[in-house]
């Protein structure tokens, strides 16, 4: 049934991944500020309709695996004054992350 | 390299400060929720195409435009691209409020 579809995760909890370097216009989920970035999966939370393809009110079929990704602040911001190993979790869909 | 940045993904960029204040909200602010809640239900609208319509918004609209203001625009945006109003039908509506608040207020 085509509503049920959804692409395999290729990832798993542990995994390091970096989020790719792409600047597409229209709705998109992964912040600017994160492209580029890299970190370790935290869990895979399920796959759902793409929302790239909702914005324009496609189906977003198959469904993509969105995964929590684990990033350490002193590798997102330069100059980082927090913690050493102070932490961002951000939720990102399969198609923005790529093995690393 | 093209690095198109949306004017509302701002997460790292230098703000000003950040003003803590409550408020109710606007009778026409609390219509707007519920607008969204209604067409939601009724698979007129997703919340995607409501951010893609916001954020689309000229850099100016985006900073002057309120929160709800944000919203309606967004609404109406996308129940014209589906198809559920068309422009001549909101224009027309558009004005016989105006009309009857010009005349009753």
């Amino acid at each position: 049934m085509a509503e049920t579809e959804a692409i395999a995760a290729l990832f798993k909890a542990g995994d390091c991944v970096r989020v790719r370097e792409a600047y597409p216009i229209g709705h998109v989920r992964t912040p600017y500020y994160i492209r580029g970035k890299s970190g370790v999966i935290e869990r895979l939370c399920g796959a759902y309709p793409n929302p790239e393809e909702l914005a324009y009110a496609r189906p977003g079929l198959p469904r993509q695996p969105l995964y929590r990704v684990r990033f350490r602040q002193t590798d997102v911001w330069q100059g980082y004054r927090g913690k050493g190993d102070d932490t961002v979790d951000i939720e990102i869909y399969q198609h923005w992350l790529q093995a690393q | 390299m093209n690095t198109f940045r949306g004017v509302h993904d701002m997460g790292g960029l230098p703000a000003g400060e950040v003003v803590a204040s409550e408020h109710d909200f606007a009778l026409w602010e609390k219509r707007v929720d519920a607008l969204m809640v209604l067409l939601s239900r009724k698979n007129l609208l997703t919340v995607d195409e409501l951010r893609r319509n916001i954020e689309s918004l000229g850099a100016d609209a985006y900073d002057k435009m309120s929160y709800y203001e944000r919203w309606i625009y967004a609404i109406t945006q996308t129940l014209i691209q589906r198809g559920v109003v068309s422009i001549d039908e909101l224009g027309r509506r558009i004005a016989e409020v105006q009309a009857r608040d010009d005349g009753g207020n």
